[in-house]
């Protein structure tokens, strides 16, 4: 791993460094790339896949069943009610039948009780919710709102800690593209939204803005301390703190994913479609893309936004000249 | 050093603190060394009920109507035998009940009814324990009840008029029951709600026999038309009650206050005001009118909430301008619970079943097990990536986590018992992802360190101002944070609040852990040897760092002009250069790669 380290002493130093504050438009066009097919493709294909927990229905779940015979669920559902049900496997052993919603009450336990039989299973082991069709619109609501009031708050927040609005616009702007993002590839790939996702989309809000104050932070440290007779000009104070800081980004979003990706290895494996994979997956794509917002369109953003104002702009072209003036009086003394 | 000394002496001080918080939550009550689990773990039902008015619209009750039909709705739960039901609100509008076990179709029919408030009259009250049929009743004898004003306390008290004893030996039958009513079939159609030809000899066998303390008693959908065999609410009384003369949604408003005189002077005793609507009015006006007339305890009528008398006030007198008041022996609560109970009582919705939630205990623990076993997982694949990474440096990030883990293990546990916090998959799932978030403030951390020591200070030193720098910016990323747990706490619904509240809490306890015991560790770890001399293993080698090689101008800009407070700690890292070291910068040099960088960036 010394080359690891080397590696972070060499970004610490400037002796490597990525321009990517420079390379921004290269960034943007990717970002609007990027945020244009996640708006599109859920379209093209049709809109998003939503649990049962949003669309209403039962589920019913046998576990620990010794044959997983979708058929066995399907005849008995079919001889309770003329409702289809859907039949997956999840894990090594349980089956997932989902019914639209049934007509009452009794209906469903005759199919909980169907079901049992039919896998030879006790009746306790076989797992039956009933989900209302506005449950999942109610979660949504509540989320949205959640949603709006934290942005707000932590826009405020962001405003006071670093002193300029332009540092939170960045940073929400940039977590606006992870929600968009990770929307948009669960609306591609098709995997089902349910109120577990959800919960995992309302963390990315936490993680991908507590990603962008650390990296901030630095910014902000860099920034200040060049003061009026830097060397660098804006633009590469933000460049390079973003370089600084690319260790510790990495480092970061490996410690958080393994986690992570422990809980989606568990639960797709072991557990099969449920809370923990739901939350898992949309935190695993969150963490990704919320660490690579804070890098390629955060930082590059706020460099964007500052370079606008008079002070800064003086301030570069001071550096830019005196750069200019010591590079013609090194070419004079070497000739 | 001995503020660190300190530091970690607070820490223990607060680990100590919660274990005897727990050990006494053990010991003096019902509390447990192990959190309480939501249903989702281990097993059982979960049903999230939402109000809804009769013509299909959502409705929006009022946060006391709320609590109103939280309390109706655990009387509904508890009259059905099932023990240890949680009921809560959610989220503004929404109850949620959660039962251990698989509750029967009866139970679940129950709980989503609407609330019934109905005023009966009463036709018998009796002892509530079951009277051998066939014994003859015992004439000339009426119940204690109906002789004295103070019959009218309210649901849960005990007035000695009232009291069971009294009544015992008296309470068989009412002496005035009369000879027609006794015959197999009732001779006359009954007049009247009062009128006792409702008492049939059925209705009589059914009534003696009849048991308050039996657990399956449910009257909450007796037809209105008919009598009714019921006890007051406490079990001290039973009843059989006429059909009903007025019911609850004719109660317009119910407040409870001090009585007052006609002159408007108040008397001290606290009484509960009924306002009728019009319909309301006149109903009540005939009923009282007739009842006032009556000999006890037929002059009571009584107050039917889900088919249990919470009241069963005496009539004193004809009431025709709709505005009855009830008095007794109340006290202030105890009138308020009354009004509260007249007022919502008849709820203005009913609920339908948002979702119902059926885990088998199994899958629970199932769940629980893969939750725990991802979260192992997750924690030692962090662990092995730490000690790639900072070496011995990563002993200090394992036994901060271990600390976490410990202190919110025993946080949970605590809140389990005092707040009824039960741990959901949900917040498990918060719990792993909070190893991430509690990992990354050592990551902060140590990164300052080793900028501090890239700059040439030695350890002691970039220990200390590297960690004034890395706290800013813990706190501020912390406080996004907990933003986000804490909105999401207050506005999101089900699962969502599971989460955010362990992810707040870690998030705190994160905070606690880097202050008490990360960064004292790393100040008393400073001064080791190992460390110290920057050891190749103990992740905090100046010279991997390049902090020599490199010199600390060549990048940083100095404070004006480059001396100040730094120079020293350069000097420092300057004279513990070693020969190899200089070697190695020379070499650097000569090769002209480092005039290069410097010549790029600075010229």
């Amino acid at each position: 791993m010394a080359s690891f380290t080397r590696f972070g002493n060499d970004l610490y130093t400037g002796r490597r460094s990525f321009d990517i504050v420079g390379r921004r438009k290269l960034w943007y066009l990717i970002a609007i790339a990027a945020i244009a097919i996640s708006v599109l493709g859920p379209v093209l294909r049709g809109g998003f896949t939503f649990g049962i927990e949003f669309t209403g229905g039962s589920e019913f779940q046998i576990a620990g069943a010794e044959s997983t015979d979708q058929s066995l669920a399907t005849d008995a559902v079919a001889s309770v009610t003329d409702i289809p049900a859907r039949v997956s496997i999840v894990g090594n052993d349980a089956i997932r039948v989902q019914t639209d919603t049934l007509e009452d009450g009794d209906q469903s336990a005759e199919v909980r009780q169907a079901l049992a039989e039919a896998y030879d299973v006790p009746s306790e082991d076989v797992t039956e919710s009933f989900i209302g069709p506005s449950w999942g619109g109610d979660i949504t609501q509540s989320a949205v709102r959640a949603l709006l009031v934290f942005l707000l708050l932590s826009a405020i927040v962001m405003g006071i800690y670093f002193r300029t609005w332009k540092m939170s616009a960045a940073a929400l702007i940039a977590l606006l593209h992870d929600l968009v993002l990770t929307a948009g590839i669960y609306g591609i790939t098709g995997f089902e939204i349910t109120p577990a996702a959800v919960i995992g989309f309302l963390t990315i809000l936490g993680y991908s803005l507590y990603d962008t104050v650390v990296v901030f932070d630095k910014i902000r440290e860099n920034t200040m301390e060049d003061g009026s007779e830097s060397r660098r000009t804006f633009g590469e104070s933000v460049n390079l703190a973003v370089n600084q800081t690319l260790v510790r980004s990495i480092n970061t979003s490996i410690v958080a994913i393994l986690p992570v990706a422990s809980i989606l290895f568990i639960g797709a494996v072991l557990l099969g479609a449920g809370t923990l994979r739901d939350i898992a997956l949309a935190l695993f794509i969150g963490i990704i893309v919320g660490t690579y917002s804070t890098i390629f369109i955060a930082a590059p953003l706020y460099a964007h936004l500052r370079e606008g104002e008079d002070a800064v702009k003086k301030a570069d072209q001071r550096t830019l000249a005196n750069r200019a003036k010591a590079a013609a009086e090194r070419q004079a003394v070497s000739a | 050093m001995r503020k660190a000394r300190r530091s970690l002496i607070w820490l223990l001080v607060i680990i100590g603190m919660l274990v005897a918080g727990n050990a006494a939550s053990v010991i003096f009550s019902n509390g447990s060394w192990t959190p309480k689990l939501a249903l989702d773990l281990e097993g059982g039902t979960q049903i999230i009920l939402a109000p809804q008015l009769a013509g299909g619209e959502e409705a929006r009750p009022s946060a006391e109507q709320l609590s109103q039909a939280v309390a109706i709705i655990r009387q509904r739960v508890d009259a059905s035998g099932v023990s240890e039901a949680e009921i809560n609100t959610q989220g503004g509008s929404n109850i949620v009940v959660s039962i251990p076990g698989r509750p029967d179709e009866e139970t679940l029919n129950r709980i989503e009814q609407s609330a019934k408030l109905e005023f009966r009259p009463v036709l018998i009250a009796g002892a509530p324990g079951t009277t051998a049929v066939g014994e003859t009743p015992a004439p000339g004898e009426t119940p204690a009840p109906g002789e004295t004003p103070a019959a009218e306390a309210p649901a849960g008290e005990t007035p000695a008029a009232e009291a069971p004893a009294a009544e015992a030996p008296a309470a068989e039958a009412p002496a005035e029951t009369p000879a027609p009513a006794l015959e197999s079939t009732p001779t006359a159609s009954p007049t009247d709600g009062s009128d006792l030809a409702w008492v049939t000899p059925a209705q009589q066998a059914a009534f003696d026999a009849y048991d308050c303390a039996a657990a399956d008693n449910d009257n909450s959908a007796a037809p209105e038309g008919e009598p009714l065999i019921t006890c007051e609410s406490d079990g001290s009384v039973k009843y059989l009650l006429g059909p009903v003369g007025v019911s609850g949604e004719r109660i317009s408003n119910a407040t409870s206050g001090l009585e007052t005189t006609q002159q408007g002077a108040s008397t001290g005793r606290w009484a509960v005001n009924i306002v009728f609507d019009g319909e309301g009015t006149e109903q009540f006006a005939d009923i009282s009118t007739r009842l006032v007339a009556l000999e006890a305890p037929r002059n009571q009528f009584a107050i039917v909430l889900d088919g249990q008398v919470i009241s069963a006030p005496v009539t004193q007198g004809a009431v025709t301008n709709g505005k009855p008041s009830i008095t007794g022996n109340f006290d202030q609560e105890s009138a308020k619970t009354l009004a509260d109970q007249l007022k919502f009582g008849a709820l203005p919705f009913n609920f339908t079943v948002q979702s119902s939630e059926l885990i088998s205990a199994t899958l629970g623990s199932a769940q629980l097990v893969s939750g725990l076993l991802a979260g192992v997982i997750g924690l030692v694949l962090v662990v092995l990536y730490s000690l790639v990474q900072y070496r011995a440096l990563a002993t200090v990030t394992i036994a901060s986590l271990v600390i976490a883990a410990i202190v919110t293990y025993l946080l949970i546990t605590l809140m389990s018992w005092s707040e009824g916090y039960r741990l959901s998959l949900a917040g498990v799932a918060g719990l792993i992802v909070a190893i991430g978030i509690t990992a990354d403030s050592f990551i902060v951390y140590f990164e300052r360190i080793k900028d501090e020591l890239r700059d040439g200070r030695g350890l002691v030193s970039a220990v200390e101002s590297g960690w004034k720098r890395a706290l800013r910016t813990i706190i501020a990323s912390d406080t996004v944070n907990f933003l986000a747990a804490i909105v999401l706490f207050i506005l999101a619904v089900g699962n969502v609040r599971g989460f955010a509240f362990t992810l707040g809490l870690t998030t705190i306890v994160d905070l606690i852990v880097v202050c008490l015991f990360t960064h004292p560790m790393l100040q008393l770890l400073a001064n080791t040897r190992f460390f110290n001399e920057g050891h190749r293993l103990s992740g905090l080698d100046p010279r991997a760092l390049g902090a020599v090689y490199r010199g600390r101008a060549s990048f940083r800009t100095p404070v004006a002009g480059g001396g100040g407070k730094n120079a020293p700690s350069a000097k420092e890292a300057e004279r513990r250069r070693t020969i190899a070291e200089r070697k190695a910068e020379e070499e650097l040099v000569s090769s002209g790669r480092v005039r290069s960088i410097k010549s790029d960036k600075e010229s």
